[in-house]
């Protein structure tokens, strides 16, 4: 049982988060406009098509008020942009339409059902069967067989050689996102008679409209809908051999597709970047009054917390310990040229390292704390060794999956983990019990590792991985193992995230699956892109700054989502190099260009 | 890039200054005087449908505790906190509330990991958690602890309330569908082992555990569908729920079929269901409009005239808390931990449900939980036939409580 | 012994043979162009070379070593410099930092975590740089450097492999004309000098007649002519070649 909207989803291929939410809006506003309308099939069909036009509208503004701006910058900070869409849509949604779910009536003239070999299939399932793959024949013809579908085939080939005939590029992905829009708003509304419309369907989505697209291969249509069946029928068939397995089932289908055909199942190699991508910066010697400020804020780190109180202890341990991951993840990202959407997996794993060691071995604190960067370093490297094998979204894509993995299993796995009611007591030892000698140790170890992390990418290694980054063709010329570097790069943050994983469990007591969720990576991918992935301390900057506004708005305010959405737009759009690049600019603009 | 060092010295200092500002203000919030603060941390931006009607039967109970001269002439302060469903974010909100705050106990939890993080927190720092809505049993008896106590009935007693009533059916094949993490998997092993102690010939011929918030209905149904049961055991709720019964309805899976549902009959999945609400389920619930002792009668027109709505469950849950605490702290003499746990202990107060007792034994409150059968009526899901199972018929013999809850 | 020696390499593209054994050696110290008009196998012929593609068919040696499919980084570790006809350098470092890695490489430092990158072989990147002419423009950063620049930046990191082999695909292209001269004319000296075997490609006929010691003339995947500047330029085949195709020296 396929479902036809999968498909639908899945052809739009704008990559972005906000998708999840113009198709939880579609739901929304369908549900709106259907109970409002006369009862008939005026008024849920039009309902239905009304929804639909309404996101299109709605994309629309979102296309031509924030990511026309940003098209210039690099593709992951779009991506941080529409994250901001998301937490904005949610707390708009819940202050439009509330809290409690809502159920919208069942398409007239489908309510019933059918029989078909002795098995009653609900006739709006049949009809949105049918409604799949007509959606996809008439993009086909709409991309094959008109001069702006060929355009946009054209343009997603090559951006400048469209741009070179004459085209209004502007007008033709304004007119792709309008479209991508009120296909997702389609797919939402035409839920309405299935699901219940709730909060959550945003990010539900989403992740499976990701998946679908990359097994099928990104820009792939018909791979798109092959995806889409294929993904449809394991979970028909799967939920009858393993009826537990369906939380990572599709994961499992995506890390296996994309293992054995990198590009997906009918996607074709990118094609390389036309001319020179833009320099990326260079990294140089920290000049002196960065490094002064470094020092300051050390000692104030050091010096201030005995004066502090255990509250602003623990949110300063904690800052400590977003810092280190931060900064591994910015390993990869930065010098190593690679996106992770699974870095909370090596995170957790260190969290987990250091609570089974404790719960099952019964070592002592520094024990647990020197087993987080041994498991988490383990799978790096196993992980790791298929993660870099690949490119772009896809490999993104396959961090994605591993760590999908890596939570299923310690969700499922009751006997080791605890599941979901997580691993407890997982307390440091009485030494290091108050919080003050807690967050020394945090500090030192945070500090250490993230400074370990900035010396390494001063050194020959960290040269290394940034030459295959920007080269790959001239890094091989001169003999660097790319793939090899790339795997130690890999490997070296997932042991600076264990490291911070397992300080988080002990300063935590416990350790839960939430710790490899996504979110969490999600977490890590706004910290290091808020910073700017081009400073070496633009993680750092990140960090502080994206922990202590959570902690913050968390703490003062109900909607604090809408807020914090708010401000990483304002952020995206106003700095679109991060915070540390804005200040370099800045610097740079009044001490003239050095 | 001198700019941002500034920005971050300044924000370093600046969030350092103004986390100290509240200790230094507030220290004596604890002390004998002035008013007696509640810290409560729930998962409000990411549970809103349940937590709303919680949240307003709160302040609705502490206004009346302080309108009635509060406790030993000291009013009652909440101070509420959002964890977003992250057990990690409860914890750190735990340490401010204890630590900045000084709140003189913690309160709240709806999702089970985020009561058992509590709750270690909890045995960790030496102070009371009252657990209002988890509904995990580790909570008071895997992993229960000298500090926690829990209003709720949990899943075993439900489970325990619902096995009564399905071992009376004239059936012996059984399904279950569960969505995927402790309780769901708790819920169905408890009622395997409750019925097949109760109707030795009993047989279970297909278990689905769909992903929670994310149910392949469709599938799901046709799973169960497929193995031909005589009766189902349904766990999931919320949007699941929904999709669920929608799904089985069309595809005629509860034609000829009987169903044994977990907390299905309260407002809070009933009512999104609508006209669509499945008839003749046995359920757990609480048909609020039908409860006309004088306790309850009074506490549903307090509620309808405060916020204008009539209470859901999490209401009850809230205001019973709030009322728990109100009677432990009349009982104790210091608001300190230790005598507050005391007072705690074997705690008797009139709950909204009736008598309630939180037991010594194993901090386990005695509240129950309304079983029925679902109807509709005018348009929308109820329950029938109902009564209400005191939550202290539902436990099992003491001897074997110790045995599942770590002694010392 | 001739430092590479290449025998009947062959490769084909979709059913179109793009070079179809090609034979030919270079000693040491020798400049030898390999030239032919647009579409005649060079860059493919090139690219055999040091492993950026696998022959069908044909030997390559390597100082009697057969390195036949080997890829190009190992090829890089037995001691062959490549530059490439589009440049590719490390946009985001410094000339001199383009150059220490080329040097780190060859000296087998690269997996270093420690040591900052700044403190080695800063001297011995300087020198070449200064050989190159470029001594002024180390500590600038490649992505702003002019494209003759960057050519030469190339050089000096072929050349900070101490190879036996050099190999240049179009080391001239985008650069003045007096350019040109001084850095083939520096090209030769320092491969005579040290015994480096150069093969190039050039598009430049003055720089090819006036520095190459000997020309390869390829067209359509095939050698058509092989001798002394001299001889190569009287050949009527190559005349017909070049005339032909409309192409002339000095464009």
């Amino acid at each position: 049982m396929a479902s036809g909207l999968t498909v639908i989803f899945g052809v739009s291929r704008i990559v972005n988060f906000a998708h999840g939410s113009l198709y939880m809006l579609g739901a929304y506003l369908a549900w709106t406009l259907v109970t409002s309308l006369p009862r008939g099939h005026l008024g849920f069909w039009g309902g239905v098509l009304g929804a639909a036009l309404a996101v299109g509208v709605i994309g629309l503004v979102v296309e031509m008020l924030l990511l026309r701006r940003i098209y210039r910058a690099p593709e992951l900070f779009q991506l941080l942009a529409t994250f901001g869409v998301v937490l904005v849509v949610q707390d708009l949604a819940l202050l439009t339409w509330g809290a409690q779910d809502l159920l919208g009536p069942r398409a007239p003239g489908l309510r019933g059902s059918v029989e078909i070999l002795g098995l009653r299939f609900p006739l709006y399932e049949l009809f949105l069967i049918v409604v799949g793959p007509v959606v996809l024949g008439l993009l086909l013809l709409l991309f094959h067989r008109t001069r702006w579908g060929t355009l946009v085939r054209a343009a997603t080939q090559d951006r400048e050689m469209v741009g070179a005939l004459g085209v209004n590029q502007r007008m033709l992905f304004t007119s792709v996102f309008f479209l991508g829009s009120v296909l997702a708003g389609l797919g939402g509304a035409l839920q309405l008679p299935r699901e219940s419309v709730n909060l959550h369907m945003d990010l539900a989505i989403i992740t499976e409209a990701f998946v679908v697209v990359v097994v099928g291969g990104l820009g792939s249509l018909s791979g798109a809908a092959l995806a889409a069946l294929l993904i449809g029928e394991l979970h028909a068939f799967g939920i009858l051999v393993f009826p537990k397995i369906t939380l990572v089932l599709v994961f499992l289908v995506m890390a296996v597709v994309l293992v054995v055909r990198p590009h997906g199942l009918r996607g074709k190699p990118q094609p390389a970047a036309h001319g020179v991508a833009a320099a990326e910066p260079m990294i140089g010697a920290a000049p002196p009054a960065l490094k002064l400020a470094g020092a300051v804020a050390l000692l104030l780190a050091v010096a201030l917390p005995p004066f502090l109180g255990d509250y602003a202890l623990t949110v300063l341990t904690e800052i400590a310990i977003c810092i280190l991951f931060a900064a591994s993840l910015h390993l990869i990202m930065g010098p190593g040229g690679m996106a992770s959407f699974g870095h909370a997996a090596y995170f957790g794993l260190g969290a987990y390292g250091a609570a089974l060691a404790a719960t099952w071995l019964g070592v002592p604190m520094l024990g647990g704390l020197a087993m987080a960067p041994v498991l988490a370093g383990i799978f790096g490297v196993v992980f790791g060794w298929f993660c870099v094998r690949l490119s772009g979204v896809y490999s993104a894509m396959l961090t994605l999956a591993f760590a999908q993995i890596a939570w299923s299993v310690a969700f499922q796995w009751v006997e080791l983990t605890g599941g979901d009611n997580g691993i407890l007591g997982v307390w440091p030892d009485g030494w290091a019990a108050p919080k003050l000698a807690y967050y020394y140790l945090a500090l030192a170890l945070c500090l250490g590792g993230t400074l370990l992390l900035r010396r390494v990418v001063h050194a020959p290694f960290g040269y290394a991985l940034r030459a295959q980054r920007d080269s790959a063709l001239r890094a091989e010329a001169i003999g660097i193992d790319a793939f090899r570097i790339r795997w130690w790069g890999f490997t070296l943050a997932a042991i600076a995230a264990g490291v911070a994983g397992g300080l988080f469990a002990y300063g935590k007591g416990s350790v839960f699956p939430t710790y490899l969720a996504i979110p969490r990576s999600v977490d890590a991918l706004l910290m290091v892109l808020l910073g700017g992935v081009q400073t070496l301390s633009g993680p750092i900057v990140g960090a502080i700054a994206y922990a202590g506004l959570q902690e913050r708005l968390m703490r003062l305010l109900e909607y604090w989502r809408l807020v914090l959405g708010a401000v990483i737009i304002l952020l995206v759009l106003f700095f679109p190099q991060g915070l540390a690049g804005a200040a370099r600019f800045f610097w740079e603009r009044r001490h003239g260009d050095a | 890039m001198g700019e941002w060092s500034v920005a971050r010295r300044l924000l370093l200092g600046g969030a350092a200054t103004a986390l100290m500002a509240p200790r230094v203000a507030r220290t004596q919030g604890a002390g004998q005087s002035g008013p007696i603060r509640i810290g409560e941390i729930n998962s409000y931006s990411s549970q809103p449908a349940f937590l709303q009607p919680y949240r307003n039967a709160w302040t609705l109970a502490v206004e009346q505790v302080n309108a009635a001269g509060g406790i030993h002439g000291r009013p009652l302060e909440t101070l509420h906190r959002d964890d977003a469903g992250k057990p990690e974010d409860a914890v750190r909100l735990a340490g401010e509330l204890v630590n900045a705050e000084r709140v003189a106990l913690l309160a709240g939890g709806f999702l089970s990991n985020v009561g058992l993080a509590l709750a270690d927190f909890a045995n960790q720092n030496k102070r009371l958690f009252v657990a209002s809505e988890p509904l995990t049993d580790a909570i008071v008896w895997g992993r229960g602890n000298a500090y926690t106590f829990r209003l709720r009935a949990s899943t075993y007693m439900q489970c325990a309330m619902l096995v009564e009533e399905a071992a009376k059916l004239p059936v012996k094949r059984w399904a279950t569908v569960a969505p995927n993490y402790e309780y769901g998997q708790s819920a169905v092993r408890w009622f395997k082992e409750l019925l097949t102690r109760a109707k030795p010939d009993v047989s279970f011929v297909a278990e689905q555990f769909p992903a929670l918030g994310r149910i392949d209905a469709g599938a799901t149904v046709q799973a169960l569908a497929a193995a031909n049961p005589e009766a189902i055991f349904n766990v999931t709720f919320a949007a699941d729920l929904t999709n669920f019964v929608r799904q089985g309805a069309t595809r005629g899976l509860f034609e000829r079929r009987r169903v044994v549902s977990l907390l299905t009959g309260e407002p809070e999945y009933l009512d999104p269901l609508q006209d669509e609400a499945p008839e003749g389920w046995i359920v757990t619930g609480y048909p609020w409009e039908q409860i006309n002792t004088p306790e309850h009668s009074a506490f549903r027109e307090a509620y309808r005239r405060r916020f204008n709505d009539y209470p859901r469950l999490g209401s009850v849950v809230g205001y019973d808390t709030v009322m728990a605490i109100a009677a432990m702290l009349k009982k104790t003499r210091a608001v300190e931990t230790e005598p507050m746990v005391a007072a705690m202990k074997g705690l008797q107060f009139p709950s909204v449900f009736g008598p309630v007792e939180f037991r010594a034994l194993d901090h386990q409150s005695t509240m129950g939980a309304y079983v029925g059968r679902t109807v509709l009526r005018n348009g929308r899901g109820t329950m029938a036939d109902w009564r209400y199972a005191d939550g202290k018929n539902y436990l099992p013999p003491d001897d074997v409580v110790r045995t599942l809850r770590p002694q010392g | 012994m001739a430092t590479l020696e290449v025998e009947g390499i062959q490769k084909s593209f979709g059913g179109v043979q793009a070079v179809r054994g090609v034979s030919f050696a270079v000693e040491p110290g020798e400049m030898l162009a390999l030239i032919g008009p647009n579409g005649a196998g060079k860059s493919t012929c090139f690219n055999m070379l040091n492993g950026q593609l696998r022959p069908d068919a044909g030997r390559v040696r390597l100082q009697g070593r057969d390195i036949t499919g080997l890829k190009p980084r190992e090829v890089w570790r037995l001691g062959v410099g490549r530059t490439f006809q589009i440049t590719a350098t490390f946009g985001s470092m410094t000339v001199r930092e383009n150059v220490q890695m080329a040097l780190l490489s060859h000296h087998r430092r690269l997996g270093q975590l420690w040591r900052p990158v700044a403190r080695m072989d800063a001297a011995e990147a300087d020198a070449l740089l200064a050989r190159l002419g470029m001594a002024g423009q180390a500590g600038r950063p490649c992505g702003i450097l002019a494209y003759g620049d960057l050519k030469r930046v190339e050089l000096a990191i072929a050349l900070a492999n101490q190879p036996a082999l050099l190999l240049m695909d179009e080391p001239t292209a985008g650069m003045a004309p007096q350019e040109r001269v001084s850095l083939m004319a520096l090209t030769a000296g320092i491969a005579r000098e040290r015994g480096i075997a150069v093969l190039f490609t050039e598009h430049d006929m003055d720089v090819v007649f006036s520095h190459a010691d000997r020309i390869l003339v390829l067209d359509r995947g095939a050698l058509i002519a092989e001798g002394a500047p001299q001889a190569v330029r009287n050949d009527p085949r190559v005349r017909e070649v070049y005339l032909g195709s409309g192409a002339t020296s000095g464009h």
